[in-house]
């Protein structure tokens, strides 16, 4: 066997054996969650079907009320995502296609922003949104996460890397700056728009602290926090519905990962390394 | 930069004015609460408000528990940062080889990103169960025995920086692999004419090229460990036993939230907000590049 052919095998494996050792953890969690409770504390553990899945899935989204937590922790990630997406495509093409008075002063205002993440202002924010009267709401939920500085930024440095004889043309053209936005850019934008969705919609869905402060009865409760009630009792645990909830609460996000994994390579990942 | 090509005086003001209303009321306006709450003794609710000065920072500089809640952040964060980034950094290697079905790989080592800190805290927490986890039963083939792995101190710090590096791998090693893609293969090629081994290759040239993102990936997993564990933690160990997993941003919630004292709270708020200030400052003066705090 030959020096290249033995290297390719060996790197095989080794992929294969980094692939299965990651993905172990949740191979394990999906096995459990489909074992009954005597199955769970068998002595030595099994590792396979068990008879229970329907039950312990069913149990995690009814009684649980996962299936409610999923759909509001559902409306609050689109309605961030959404809102966040058109409110930096705004932002910029205010920062790339117009003058005005301390631009870049406006531009590090909202970047200055990157530095404070809202579990610092955890105490100020709940006062704040308290006093507004926005308590149980989504309107409490999505508020405070509407703008983003890294939208704005990922959005500005696209811009900035589109030619600008296009701007031209569509002045000649006479088309309005939004017209300009709506036909040109966002069409020229795809991969950051892809990419910035996927980071806005996995980060409103493993919200955990902001709705665990601020949500207090369960009707508005997301899906991470009520994950964390189903462990509350430690010593009545019944894990294979727990497990059958973990396996609930990553599923949408994995799958958003899927779909839009290679606009985030492109238009983020390496959008970082130019 | 660009050249400006609309001209009006009102409409760039009209297309920011959302963004800039939000940011102002929901991040600079709370901040600047949160240093003026620092100065106060909040009575219960806040319906009581005394101006005490500097004595709530004083008070958290004399606390024993406190100085213990900082260095066990510390320490957890340098674990996640080097044991993460190095493990990262390893499978990033091996998946950029040129071998059939890459992309598929990929996928398969960069999942993890879609995972929650309170998902991540929820399996390995089940894992590592006395009794029926795998990890205990596998533990006691090869030596007999089974270790409470949430009831000593120095094993609950393990699993929860096990647990916090396996949820953030896939973020690194995305952000490794975009790095590796742009490395200049004619440089390694020259390297090896001028006889440099597989080793020295990586460490002189790839490890090297590699290193402005390797900055990237320190401060945003630093910013990760300091804020994002507080899921993992709460979920998996509540800060115990014995305040061995009671981080910054736990300690934090547990004063704010808990025991209602609103102004101590915000104090802690103020020396993590220094913290991340100091840690920006440190990226901005290096590469002059942006910091990107995983989504806020």
């Amino acid at each position: 066997m030959n020096r290249k052919l033995r290297q390719t095998i060996f790197t095989h494996i080794g992929l294969i054996l980094v692939a299965f050792i990651l993905m172990a953890p949740v191979l394990f969690a999906f096995s459990k969650s489909t074992q009954t409770t005597a199955q769970i504390y068998h002595y030595p553990p099994t590792i396979g079907f068990g008879t229970s899945i329907v039950k312990n899935y069913a149990t995690a989204w009814n009684e649980f009320k996962l299936g409610l937590y999923m759909k509001n922790s559902f409306i609050i990630a689109i309605i961030v995502t959404v809102a966040k997406t058109i409110l930096s495509l705004l932002t910029g093409l205010a920062l790339v296609y117009f003058d005005f008075p301390l631009k870049a002063w406006v531009f590090y205002f909202i970047l200055f922003t990157l530095m404070m993440p809202t579990q610092i202002l955890i105490v100020a924010l709940f006062d704040l949104v308290s006093k507004m009267g926005m308590g149980n709401s989504y309107a409490a939920l999505t508020m405070p996460f509407l703008a983003s500085a890294t939208g704005v930024f990922l959005f500005r440095q696209h811009f900035s890397s589109i030619p600008g004889s296009l701007a031209d043309a569509a002045r000649v053209d006479g088309a309005g700056p939004i017209r300009f936005l709506w036909s040109v850019l966002i069409p020229m934008s795809w991969n950051t728009i892809g990419a910035l969705a996927l980071i806005q919609f996995i980060y409103m869905w493993n919200q955990y602290l902001w709705p665990l402060v601020i949500i207090r009865e369960g009707a508005r409760q997301v899906i991470q926090v009520g994950l964390r009630s189903m462990t509350a009792q430690q010593d009545v645990t019944n894990w294979g519905v727990v497990m059958a909830g973990a396996i609930l609460a990553m599923l949408p996000p994995l799958i958003v990962f899927l779909l839009l994994h290679e606009q985030f390579t492109k238009g983020f990942a390496l959008g970082r390394e130019k | 930069m660009y050249k400006a090509k609309f001209k009006s005086k009102w409409l760039p003001y009209v297309l920011m004015a959302p963004t800039l209303a939000i940011l102002v009321l929901f991040l600079y306006y709370p901040l600047v609460q949160t240093f003026r709450l620092s100065f106060y003794r909040v009575a219960f609710l806040g319906l009581k408000k005394k101006f005490i000065g500097i004595a709530n920072y004083i008070d958290l500089a004399k606390n024993p528990d406190y100085l213990h809640t900082i260095l066990t952040t510390l320490l957890i964060a340098a674990a996640i940062v080097i044991i993460g980034l190095s493990v990262s950094l390893a499978i990033a290697l091996l998946a950029n080889q040129k071998v059939r079905g890459a992309r598929v790989y990929r996928i398969l080592l960069i999942w993890p990103y879609a995972l929650s800190p309170a998902v991540a805290g929820v399996i390995w927490l089940f894992m590592f169960s006395p009794g029926f986890g795998i990890v205990n039963y596998l533990l006691s083939l090869v030596t007999g025995h089974e270790l409470n792995w949430l009831g000593d101190p120095h094993l609950a710090v393990i699993l929860v920086i096990v647990a916090s590096i396996w949820k953030n791998i896939g973020y690194n090693i995305v952000f490794y692999l975009a790095a590796l893609q742009n490395v200049n293969t004619e440089i390694l090629e020259a390297a090896a004419i001028d006889g440099a081994g597989p080793w020295k290759r990586f460490w002189s040239v790839t490890f090297y090229l590699l290193s402005p993102m390797t900055f990237f990936l320190l401060i945003t997993n630093i910013t990760y460990s300091f804020f994002d564990l507080f899921g993992t933690v709460d979920i998996m160990t509540k800060g115990g036993p014995m305040d061995a997993t009671n981080v910054m941003i736990y300690n934090l919630y547990r004063d704010g939230f808990q025991y209602y004292k609103t102004g101590s709270a915000s104090a802690q708020s103020v020396i993590l907000f220094f913290g991340v200030v100091i840690l920006t400052i440190i990226q901005f003066r290096t590469s002059g590049r942006h910091v990107y705090y995983g989504g806020a």
